[in-house]
């Protein structure tokens, strides 16, 4: 067995027991990055160490080589966003997230590549070029986090942090085979992590397993007084509590994420992981969600409003790249800000400012924050009922590169699935669960209730137990 | 709900972007067909209902107010595009 077929702990392990060395680790990643460059483009930022030493029992994945998304924060190791307006930047601090891997012995070997302020859904919006999936070249990751998801399947990285905003954890993870976990809003610091929509923002981890993502949760959840968002909640103890017993648990299944517009393989695929978790005890029923229909203009108006706020920051003043040319201030931002922003950027700033600005207001942006009111409420219901939720991660898999670029409205719709999830500040876990026709890999989504992250990567690992769709590689684990 | 390209305008000087004319016309029919797909809410009677901004009930976030070590000046400016060592440099705003 190669090196990158393992998971993340079980390399921690044979680091710890000396069976592989910590430079024969880091070398194996590096090997992998270099050959699968060129073809999928995963990294915006190659930065491994030279001489790696961790110390091993700093925690249960310590020495291992893994990659942050290229919107956090890393001290002294450029941080660009993928867009253009941040090319040089490079930040005085580490993330908090940065912070706590480092102390519990993470490798970092670079940043990865997304969509530019991880606004698209294919990471095909990056300045540094679009991400290729490992299992197709001629199709998309996913995104916004898909250098994260394409590194991990192509064996680069033994896991990576994604953000999440709607989806963007784990559709590409979805996309590419692997398994991502957007945690309950709060319980990992966003300090460090470029905002796009500060309300809905999080970090997590996209790995090979189940067991791996909640390793990375253990180490980086946990209140930060430098996040005023973040929670005062328990943390840690993730990894141990996963038993794959789901005796007595109560699963979901929302009708209105298996009706038009859902592809046939992968709703074959969803329903047959549902057969799987009732094997291992869970009881599985169908209800109704039809809030669904409103979720995607809801998510569109507030992620869209906050990002005109937040990325008004980007002048060309304090950070980043500055045009030239400009007569006085004023031009100075236009100018920069207009070359320096890529069309999905602009566009979603623009928007932002619509539904925010005097007389649509009310119409738009109230409306989206009493809708959003309205969808916490039906999942507060559903989970009276129901311990988890179990849904597709995205309508079909993977597009053929280009194709979601022409029009933005599809790409957008087709983030059903995963942008309620952010607008209620639930965890929820892409893992994959089959394949279909074209061989593109298959992503079944678990929702929790607020804190309820151990239980839904507990119904993942459940699921894992039983199948061995996450231990697929593309091309039999060659990256290309 | 119609989108002009005078609002485009509008919106775009509230945005500190200037689009080229072609670009402006495209993003103009985008921004259309993306908020007439928004109105769907509007199907929704949302009256009486609270706007739910945060989705946890967070207010009144405060810390002790300690004095902890800053970055110094040098650090700062080192990401700025354009500075004099003492600060950001940007051309003459107020007469």
């Amino acid at each position: 067995m190669q090196l990158y077929e393992l998971t993340a702990l079980e390399l921690a392990q044979k680091l710890r027991s000396g069976e592989v060395k910590q430079q024969e680790a880091v070398d194996a990643a590096l090997s992998r990055i270099h050959a699968a460059q060129p073809d999928n483009n995963a990294f915006v930022t190659v930065d491994g160490p030279a001489f790696p030493a961790a110390d091993l029992s700093a925690s249960p994945l310590a020495g291992v080589p893994m990659a942050y998304k290229d919107n956090i924060c890393t001290k002294g190791v450029a941080t660009t966003c993928a867009s253009k307006i941040l090319e040089g930047f490079t930040p005085c601090y580490d993330a908090t997230v940065v912070e706590r891997l480092s102390a519990a012995g993470a490798v970092s070997m670079g940043k990865l590549n997304m969509d530019e302020f991880a606004m698209g859904s294919t990471s095909e919006t990056s300045h540094a070029g679009p991400v290729k999936n490992p299992w197709d070249l001629t199709r998309a990751p996913g995104g916004s986090s898909g250098g994260a998801a394409a590194a991990v399947a192509a064996g680069e990285v033994w896991y990576a942090i994604g953000s999440d905003t709607g989806g963007s954890i784990r559709q590409p993870a979805a996309y590419c085979g692997v398994t991502g976990m957007k945690p309950t809003y709060g319980t990992v610091s966003r300090y460090g992590l470029i905002a796009y929509a500060s309300s809905l923002d999080q970090m997590g981890p996209i790995a090979r397993s189940a067991a791996d993502c909640a390793a990375v949760l253990d180490l980086i959840q946990g209140r930060d007084p430098r996040d005023g968002t973040s929670l005062d909640a328990p943390a840690g103890g993730l990894l141990p509590s996963l038993t794959g017993d789901l005796k007595g648990k109560k699963i979901g299944l929302p009708v209105d994420c298996f009706g038009e517009g859902l592809d046939g393989e992968v709703r074959a695929a969803v329903l047959a992981a549902a057969e799987v978790l009732k094997a291992r005890g869970a009881e599985v029923e169908e209800f109704a969600l039809p809030v669904m229909q409103y979720v995607v203009p809801t998510y569109y108006i507030i992620a869209a409003a906050e990002a005109s706020s937040n990325l008004s920051r980007f002048d060309g003043v304090k950070y980043g790249w500055r045009a030239e040319g400009y007569e006085d201030l004023t031009d100075l931002y236009c100018k920069t800000r207009t070359q320096g922003f890529g069309a999905e950027v602009k566009r979603r700033i623009l928007l932002g400012t619509f539904v925010l600005s005097s007389g649509y207001y009310d119409a738009y942006y109230k409306k989206a924050l009493q809708v959003k009111a309205l969808i916490k409420k039906a999942f507060d219901h559903a989970f009276e009922r129901y311990d988890l939720l179990l849904t597709p991660v995205a309508p079909t898999t993977a597009p053929k590169l280009g194709e979601s670029l022409s029009d933005p409205l599809k790409m957008y719709l087709s983030d059903i699935y995963t942008v309620s999830v952010n607008l209620a500040g639930l965890p929820a876990l892409s893992m994959p669960c089959g394949f279909d026709g074209k061989g593109m890999p298959i992503g079944a989504q678990l929702i929790g209730p607020p804190l309820g992250d151990g239980m839904v990567l507990n119904g993942a690992h459940a699921f894992q137990l039983e199948t061995d769709w996450h231990k697929k590689s593309p091309k039999g684990g060659d990256a290309q | 709900m119609k989108i002009t390209e005078d609002m485009v305008d509008y919106i775009s000087q509230l945005s500190r972007l200037q689009l080229p004319a072609e670009e402006k016309t495209a993003m103009t029919a985008e921004l259309e067909r993306i908020v007439a797909y928004m109105d769907v809410l509007n199907s929704l009677d949302t009256t009486d209902v609270e706007p739910l901004s945060h989705i946890f009930p967070l207010k009144n976030v405060l810390r002790s107010d300690e004095v902890v070590p800053s970055y110094d000046r040098e650090t700062l400016l080192a990401g700025s595009p354009a500075g004099d060592g003492e600060t950001f440099l940007v051309p003459k705003a107020v007469e």
